[in-house]
C-alpha cells in the first residue's frame, strides 16, 4: 500500500462509526485478513503452482480490502487513509469475522476455509452489485467475477482432496471439522444492515444458497457437513480469537516500527 | 474552451503507454484506458481501469502516464482510477489480441458466452492441443498452459 502519512489526529472512536462505515469497514477487513493469511502460503504450499494460485488469490482480496478501506476512509472524514486503518488500528477495532483470521493449519484447512468463504463472497457480491451506493457497486461488479474464480479453485481442491486417497480424504475432513465452528458467524445478524436498506446485503439471506452449493460439492466429495459444537461470534464487534492478535503484530510490525516511511 | 481535435491528439498520446507487465500491448488496446478529457481549465484528465482488484500494475501505470504526457508538454494532468464498469478482456482490441500472440502468449477467448471448454491454441505451434497446467499464473490475469504438440509452456490471458 502506498500514500501520504497519515493525518489522522487520533480522535476517531470505532464506537461512534456511522453505519455505514461500519459496514465498508467489516468487508473489508475480511478482505484485508484473508488476504494477509494467504500471503503465509508462498513458498510453503504443497506445490509451486499453489504458491502462484494463493497469492494470485489474496492479491485480488488485497485489491479488493484496498478500495474498500479507502472508501470507509473518505465516509469516515477524518482523515485516515487505507494505511492508516490497515496499520494503525487495533484488535479491537477491527471488524473481520473471526474466520478469516483463524491460523492457516493444515492446507486441508486452508482449502476449506477458501470454499466457505468464497461461496459467500459469491453470495455476497453478487447481490451487492446492485447496491444504492454507487462505490459499493463498482467494488463488488469487480470482486464478483475474481471469487467466483476463487470459489471454483477451492471447489477444485476440495473434490479432489475429498474424493481422493484415504489420507487425503481424512485431512479434508479434519479441515473442515476445524474450520466449521466459524462459518455460522458469517451468516449471523448483523445489526448495521437494518440501518442500511438497499446498500448493505443482509448475511442471514445468503445462508440457504451458500448451503446449497456448499452440500453439493461435499457430497461430490465424499465429505461430510460438520455440526459443530460451538459458535464463535463476536468479530464484527471486535472480539477476536487468540490469534488475531499475532496476524496484526506480524501485519502492522513494519509500518509501526518506521512511520511513514517510503520505498 | 479546447477542441475536439485536441482531446484527440491527447488520446494518441496516452494511448501509446504500454502495459507495464504486457509491455507488447499499449493500455489502449488493453482497455485499460477509459477516458481522455481536456476541462476548460486546460486540465488532462485520464481515467484507467484495472483488470482485477488487486493489479499491482495500476500505479506504474499512473506514472508512465503522466511521464508520458510530460513529455509531450502536457504538465497539467491527472490520473483517476475508475472500477465500474468493470473490465473485460472483450474490451482487449483485435491489435492487442494479435500482439499478445506474437509473443507467445494465448488470447482470451470471448467472456462468459460459451459454455463449452474452447481450448486454447498454443501462441507458438498453432496446435489446439494444449492443457492448463495451472488456473493461476505469473500475473493476476494469466494462467500457465502447457503445448502437448511442441512441448512448450505458454501463458494463457484468461477470459474474464
Amino acid at each position: 500500500m502506498s500514500g501520504e502519512p497519515g493525518t489522522w489526529d487520533g480522535r476517531a472512536d470505532s464506537a461512534t462509526l456511522e453505519p455505514r462505515t461500519e459496514y465498508v469497514l467489516g468487508l473489508a477487513d475480511d478482505a484485508l485478513v484473508l488476504s494477509h493469511r494467504l500471503g503465509e502460503w508462498i513458498a510453503s504450499a504443497p506445490q509451486l503452482e499453489e504458491d502462484v494460485a494463493l497469492a494470485n488469490i489474496g492479491l485480488d482480496l488485497l485489491g479488493q480490502a484496498r478500495s474498500l478501506l479507502t472508501y470507509a476512509g473518505e465516509l469516515e472524514g477524518v482523515g485516515r487513509d487505507e494505511d492508516d486503518l490497515a496499520y494503525l488500528r487495533d484488535e479491537r477495532d477491527f471488524r473481520n469475522l473471526q474466520i478469516v483470521e483463524r491460523p492457516n493449519g493444515d492446507f486441508g484447512s486452508t482449502i476449506a476455509r477458501q470454499l466457505a468463504f468464497s461461496a459467500y463472497q459469491v453470495e455476497l457480491y453478487g447481490r451487492l452489485r446492485a447496491s444504492d451506493d454507487p462505490t459499493l457497486a463498482a467494488v463488488a461488479g469487480k470482486a464478483n467475477k475474481e471469487v467466483a474464480y476463487h470459489r471454483d479453485h477451492a471447489t477444485q481442491w476440495v473434490l479432489r482432496l475429498g474424493d481422493g486417497t484415504e489420507e487425503s480424504h481424512r485431512r479434508m475432513q479434519a479441515g473442515l471439522d476445524e474450520i466449521w465452528p466459524y462459518v455460522a458467524e458469517i451468516f449471523d445478524p448483523w445489526p448495521v444492515v437494518d440501518k442500511l436498506v438497499g446498500v448493505g446485503v443482509d448475511p442471514t439471506a445468503l445462508r440457504d444458497s451458500w448451503s446449497k452449493y456448499l452440500s453439493a460439492v461435499l457430497t461430490e466429495a465424499t465429505l461430510t457437513m460438520p455440526e459443530p459444537t460451538f459458535h464463535g461470534r463476536g468479530g464484527r464487534r471486535g472480539l477476536h480469537t487468540e490469534a488475531m492478535g499475532y496476524l496484526l503484530a506480524e501485519m502492522q510490525h513494519l509500518h509501526r516500527a518506521h512511520p511513514g516511511a517510503t520505498w | 474552451m479546447v477542441s475536439a481535435p485536441a482531446v484527440v491528439e491527447v488520446r494518441a498520446v496516452v494511448g501509446t503507454v504500454p502495459d507495464p507487465e504486457l509491455p507488447m500491448i499499449t493500455i489502449e488496446d488493453l482497455g485499460v484506458l477509459r477516458d481522455v478529457r481536456i476541462g476548460s481549465d486546460d486540465r488532462v484528465v485520464v481515467e484507467i481501469t484495472p483488470t482485477y482488484s488487486g493489479c499491482p500494475a495500476m500505479d506504474v501505470i499512473r506514472g508512465d502516464v503522466l511521464a508520458r504526457l510530460a513529455e509531450c508538454g502536457y504538465e497539467d494532468a491527472e490520473v483517476r482510477l475508475v472500477l465500474a464498469p468493470a473490465w473485460t478482456t472483450d474490451w482487449i482490441s483485435d491489435a492487442g489480441r494479435a500482439a499478445l500472440s506474437e509473443h507467445g502468449i494465448a488470447p482470451p477467448h470471448p467472456a462468459g458466452r460459451v459454455s463449452l471448454k474452447l481450448s486454447v491454441r498454443c501462441p507458438l505451434c498453432g496446435s489446439p492441443d494444449t492443457r492448463e497446467v495451472s488456473r493461476f499464473g505469473s500475473t493476476a490475469c494469466k494462467s500457465l498452459w502447457t503445448c502437448r504438440s511442441c512441448l512448450e509452456p505458454f501463458d494463457h490471458v484468461k477470459a474474464l
